[in-house]
């Protein structure tokens, strides 16, 4: 497992370093004077020259790429152009807001989709399983800003249960915090959701059908405990496995969802870099979220590696 | 003999979620082609003393904040969103096909560093690909094609690369070999229509999920731009007025549930004609 592990962990660092690259690349292959289109065109000559040897521009671009590695791998992102703070402090701030907003996505994917995917499974062939069959085959169709939209009608609106965008600090109130993220979690943990109870139905469905849970079946074991004990400890592993992949696609979302939601996080943030032209902001926030799905890819392999031993012998 | 007709019964309720979905599909199409030639009013001309109006006999979906027709907007938009799905997954694909069947045949460290370039390239979702490249080459609908073609090359790529390694020790490849045919040669003629069923079925999956891509990205604005329409556009506008006008945030919505739930039923029902064995699971 050390070892599997060890490999894992060198193809991530390669992956860091390739993405690292590849998005400096494309931000220095900007057509034009990149620090004049930073600062437009009214901008005088000595505010340009000061931020051309801020950021460095007139190094070749290795030494750029070497400068902005090295301050990375430091903990040094730079500073924001435009909030003239470091962007490290800023990025941790967001990430306040994207971080739990993600986490209880996931959780909802999870509550909601995993009991109506075993229920699908339980009643096979009956008119339960196929309401969440047709609701999930829904589900997966609808965009989840559309829904954050329609979510946002009914209950902060209609019903004016939640606030329909803004957010409250955590440390102003807590609840008032949880309140500000309820929707756009919904919005995006109600479309994972869909997916959870499709697969979470087809693999226990799958497990079912193999020859321990006929034998257990056969010893006349309870056909709770047979679930329970036998079915839906193996039937999660995939499931695991799928909810990790996801994250990619639920930060996706969440980049949208924060522009529906009015949210202070990374995903608005990176939206806001774009118009205001602060090109090493958004560098920073792109580089960090596609780590973030490569890190997330290997936890997934090693959580599979663990739960399944033959995945390490391959 | 009772096993049979099961099965026999899941395959016909297959089918009817697949004929449904070549129906939404067919219709989607049908209104995009017709969108194309004729809407019932300008799409982008604007009639301020008509705007925020209600569905009537004139206007049968209501009129957007500058008066504007929803239904002939929706119509164009369909243009916008079609013609994305199909440059962004086409491209995307034929790459992705491309580097597959190059890592699947190469093996070894070609296969291994092809690999870590898709590993890479699959860390960049859709909307990641299109904030990087609008803050470089500014907001287009030409942008956002290519963000979500890049999207989609690895997923291609590793499918390919699979089905692949899955054939290429099979006899009728040996045989190619033994009569000298060379590398592509084999790859074109024998190995590809020996696993393109799968790559049509993801090609329909990855289709519905490059319009949920294109939706997105005209909502944030780095798609489709005005005063063009787009569905996720128009659902960007429709926010501003969602409390005098709540209609003008539905109709757009459903256009895109409908066209996405039409393509999923039929790569659900393409999947099911072209590999049965996928319905023993079910």
């Amino acid at each position: 497992m050390i070892a599997y592990a060890f490999r894992r962990f060198l193809s991530l660092i390669v992956s860091c370093f390739l993405i690292s690259v590849l998005v400096f690349i494309v931000m220095h292959v900007i057509p034009g004077d990149p620090a004049q289109i930073m600062l437009g065109t009214e901008a005088d000559p000595s505010t340009l020259a000061a931020l051309r040897d801020q950021l460095g521009l007139d190094l070749p671009i290795y030494a750029q790429y070497g400068a902005w590695a090295r301050g990375v791998l430091s903990g040094d992102l730079g500073e924001s152009l435009r909030y003239h703070v470091p962007i490290s402090k800023l990025i941790a701030s967001r990430l306040a807001v994207t971080a739990p907003l993600a986490i209880i996505a996931i959780l909802i994917a999870i509550v909601i989709g995993l009991p109506t995917g075993l229920y699908a499974a339980t009643h096979r062939g009956k008119l339960g399983d196929y309401g969440v069959m047709a609701l999930s085959q829904v589900g997966l169709s609808i965009p989840s800003f559309w829904l954050g939209i329609l979510l946002m009608l009914a209950f902060s609106l209609g019903l004016h249960w939640l606030p329909a965008g803004g957010f409250v600090p955590w440390g102003k109130s807590f609840i008032g915090a949880l309140q500000s993220l309820l929707l756009p979690a919904m919005a995006l943990g109600l479309i994972r959701a869909a997916v959870v109870a499709r697969l979470s139905r087809s693999s226990l469905l799958e497990v079912l059908g193999r020859d321990y849970v006929r034998t257990a079946r056969g010893k006349g074991v309870h056909e709770m405990r047979v679930l329970w004990k036998h079915a839906l400890r193996n039937s999660l592993i995939p499931i695991v496995t799928v909810l990790g992949m996801q994250f990619a696609a639920l930060l996706a979302g969440a980049i949208i969802i924060e522009n529906v939601f009015y949210l202070p996080g990374l995903g608005r943030l990176a939206f806001q870099a774009i118009g205001q032209r602060d090109l090493p902001l958004v560098q920073d926030i792109v580089v960090l979220i596609a780590v973030l799905v490569v890190g997330m890819n290997l936890i997934v392999d090693l959580a599979y590696a663990l739960l399944d031993p033959r995945i390490r012998l391959e | 003999m009772k096993q049979q007709r099961k099965r026999s019964r899941r395959v016909k309720k297959r089918s009817v979620s697949f004929t449904l979905g070549i129906v939404i599909v067919a219709v989607v199409l049908a209104v995009t082609v017709v969108g194309v030639l004729y809407t019932p009013y300008d799409p982008i001309e604007m009639h301020i003393a008509d705007k925020l109006s209600p569905p009537t006999w004139q206007h049968p979906l209501g009129t957007d904040s500058y008066g504007r027709d929803v239904l002939s907007r929706i119509m164009q938009g369909a243009g916008n969103t079609i013609l994305v799905g199909v440059v962004a997954v086409s491209g995307g694909m034929a790459i992705g096909i491309l580097c597959g069947l190059v890592a699947g045949l190469a093996g070894g460290m070609r296969d291994e560093a092809m690999m870590r370039v898709m590993d890479v390239l699959y860390a960049f979702p859709a909307v990641l690909s299109a904030i990087l490249f609008s803050s470089v080459f500014g907001a287009s609908l030409t942008n956002c094609m290519i963000a979500i073609g890049i999207y989609n090359v690895p997923i291609f790529a590793r499918l390919t690369r699979g089905s692949v390694l899955s054939v290429r020790e099979e006899e009728y490849v040996a045989a190619a070999h033994a009569v000298g045919r060379g590398r592509a040669a084999i790859a074109v003629h024998h190995i590809l229509p020996n696993i393109v069923s799968p790559l049509i079925v993801q090609g329909t999956i990855q289709f519905a999920g490059a319009i949920l891509a294109e939706a997105g990205l005209s909502y944030l604005g780095l798609g489709t731009q005005p005063p063009f329409a787009s569905w996720g556009g128009m659902l960007r506008e429709a926010q501003t007025f969602i409390g005098l006008d709540p209609l003008l945030a539905v109709f757009p919505g459903l256009a895109i549930a409908i066209t996405v739930l039409g393509l999923n039923l039929l790569g659900d029902g393409l999947r099911d004609l072209l590999d049965p064995s996928f319905i023993r699971s079910y």
